[in-house]
């Protein structure tokens, strides 16, 4: 069944300068025991994604303009901020993106990862401390009863990573949303970590969104992924799919980017360009500045997202009037 | 690289408030404010036991004698020891010092925290009273209670209360300003955290620690008024010693008998180089970068 189901969201920002629209028409939905991956280059609106879902935008100065949320049919939207703060921590998690800011500097590691249930449950000192510990090990960190009892000023980087995975998963959420959560671990524990997030989504049969730009992860861990650029979801669809036969221009030039052993150009690829950044997004497709197969037309046409095969793509390439355009 | 074996390497507990106290052995200047603190309470508390006279008892036939052995501070034109009146006048110093600011802070830190919390009219309206309690002059203020309530202690204490929380309210105000944007702000919020377990659970311990600093040289400082406010009669009234209002009745034979006044200024003098030496070490010691370099 749909865990979580988002339908053309909007969000904007009320800024200095006027209000800043960084996502449009973002849809996605995700079942229960599955893993989507969320990717995209920096500032595309992932983790804005991440932050909507959870309910922080009207802290952030942003709010959701249009579009919907459905948390297990239940409208966040039309919720308060008090029944959104039951939900926060208890069925959706959210493991934010920088595990070395991430963390008050003032209380022990352990009282941090334990806060989240006593927000939710009534449970003693005790056994909250035992479920922490046990959710820490899991985890991979040695000595975690030591460990609880530090200041995150005393963890490494991987070790605070860690701990701030832990505070994710403690409280058993139905969905998670994990920001980067590996980028300060280096590649053996990060295939530990990869392997526990997969083990978790199944046994625990939760939604796990992951919001990564490591498409190696993708490929290994998840079952639908989301192609975001410039605010759109430019692809979606099964992860076999996509990766084996990406549509869109911008698919083909991330996965193109891969490095891989042994490449006889020794020379890395990369997409020419950058990502725009919200205030000079371009009109028509947003990604046609840096599309090789770019037409005038792009230039002045948005493009719809329509089924190509089996994924879904935002592209005028598979239009019969683009290929009619000059 | 991953380190897995951080967690052993670390040297032991480091709880911060022992950290601390080791970083305060260590700063000579902070330790002297310390000690005179301490003797300071000491003296306040023990005022009782340790006068060697009374402290309103009056003996004509020894009026504005100089030190001596008996009386070696002198006395006054009452023929009142100077040393015990100045060791009783120390309670009052410290009363006013302590319960003011801490009134102050009190306000000070609550309005200053909501206003850097939610923003909006709140703080601007916040700020505006601030602003305004700013420019308040601390003797006007007590004046007007004075004429209002009448002279005393407690017109003090609220005259001082109520002009110094603006400094307070300023600084929190910053630091919350500043802090609520931390990343952990937003991680305390999506485990389901509230407003008021963010804003004191979690913001509160990481700002106070600059307020904490100006409390303390904000004592000296009310110190200070509060002799001022006896020397011009609005204070502590008689027969109940306060540094300010012994120099006051003491300017009338300033050239007969200075060590009435002498020695109360002194007992002033150093008791606000205390706080302000304290408070100093403070600023470094409660850094809590420093703390998280280590």
């Amino acid at each position: 069944m749909t865990l979580l189901k988002v339908e053309n969201l909007n969000v904007s920002f009320r800024t200095r300068d006027g209000v800043v629209e960084p996502l449009s028409n973002i849809s996605f939905d995700i079942d229960a025991g599955e893993i989507l991956g969320l990717v995209g280059e920096t500032g595309s609106g992932k983790s804005v994604t991440a932050q909507a879902i959870m309910g922080l935008l009207p802290f952030l100065d942003g709010r959701i303009s249009t579009g919907r949320i459905l948390f297990n049919d239940q409208d966040l939207l039309a919720i308060s901020e008090k029944e959104y703060q039951q939900l926060r921590g208890n069925q959706i998690s959210l493991i934010s993106q920088n595990p070395m800011t991430s963390l008050d500097p003032v209380y022990k590691v352990g009282d941090q990862i334990v806060e989240g249930l006593k927000l939710h449950m009534t449970i003693t000192k005790e056994n909250a401390r035992k479920r922490a510990v046990d959710v820490m090990t899991s985890l991979g960190i040695p000595n975690a009863d030591k460990v609880f009892n530090q200041y995150p000023h005393q963890l490494s980087g991987g070790l605070k990573q860690r701990i701030v995975i832990a505070m994710g998963l403690c409280s058993d959420p139905r969905l998670l949303i994990a920001d980067e959560p590996t980028t300060a671990l280096d590649v053996t524990v990060q295939a530990q970590i990869i392997e526990l997030f997969k083990r978790t989504t199944q046994e625990r049969n939760i939604g796990l969104i992951m919001i990564t730009h490591d498409l190696g992860i993708i490929s290994h861990l998840c079952d639908k992924v989301v192609v975001m650029y410039a605010g759109n979801v430019v692809e979606t669809g099964r992860v076999e799919s996509v990766f084996t036969e990406p549509k869109h221009p911008y698919t083909k030039a991330l996965l193109k980017c891969i490095p891989k052993l042994g490449m006889a150009d020794r020379s890395l690829h990369a997409i020419p360009g950058n990502v725009p950044s919200v205030r000079t997004y371009p009109d028509g497709c947003r990604y046609h500045p840096r599309c090789p197969d770019a037409k005038a037309y792009c230039m002045e046409n948005i493009p719809e997202i329509i089924p190509v095969k089996k994924t879904l793509v935002k592209c005028h390439q598979f239009t019969p009037q683009w290929r009619t355009a000059s | 690289m991953e380190n897995i074996q951080t967690s052993e390497n670390i040297k032991p507990p480091a709880n911060r408030w022992l950290r601390r106290v080791k970083k305060l052995k260590s700063n000579m200047a902070g330790l002297l404010g310390v000690i005179i603190i301490a003797g300071l309470i000491f003296v306040a508390v023990t005022a009782d036991f340790i006068s060697p006279y009374s402290y309103k008892e009056q003996d004509f036939s020894i009026m504005n004698s100089p030190p001596s052995t008996a009386h070696f501070m002198g006395t006054d034109e009452f023929g009142r020891d100077v040393f015990s009146r100045i060791l009783h006048g120390s309670r009052v110093s410290v009363y006013v010092g302590v319960v003011s600011v801490g009134l102050s802070v009190f306000i000070g830190v609550i309005l200053g925290a909501l206003a850097g919390y939610y923003g909006g009219w709140l703080d601007q309206s916040l700020s505006i009273v601030t602003d305004l309690t700013w420019s308040l002059p601390e003797i006007l203020v007590a004046l007007l209670l004075v004429a209002v309530v009448g002279a005393g202690i407690e017109c003090v204490i609220i005259a001082i209360a109520l002009t110094y929380w603006a400094q307070y309210a300023r600084l929190i105000r910053g630091q919350i300003l500043m802090l609520k944007n931390e990343i952990y702000v937003e991680a305390t919020r999506s485990l389901g955290a509230n407003d008021f377990t963010i804003l004191f659970k979690h913001l509160f311990p990481n700002a106070i620690a600059p307020v904490i600093v100006a409390a303390t040289i904000g004592i000296g400082q009310a110190i200070v008024l509060e002799a001022t406010l006896g020397f011009l009669g609005m204070g502590a009234q008689p027969p109940m010693p306060s540094w300010g209002a012994m120099m006051s009745n003491g300017t009338a034979y300033l050239f007969i008998s200075p060590w009435v006044i002498v020695f109360p200024g002194l007992a002033m003098m150093i008791t606000v180089f205390g706080f302000n030496l304290f408070g100093d070490a403070l600023v470094d010691i409660m850094d809590i970068r420093e703390d998280t370099l280590k």
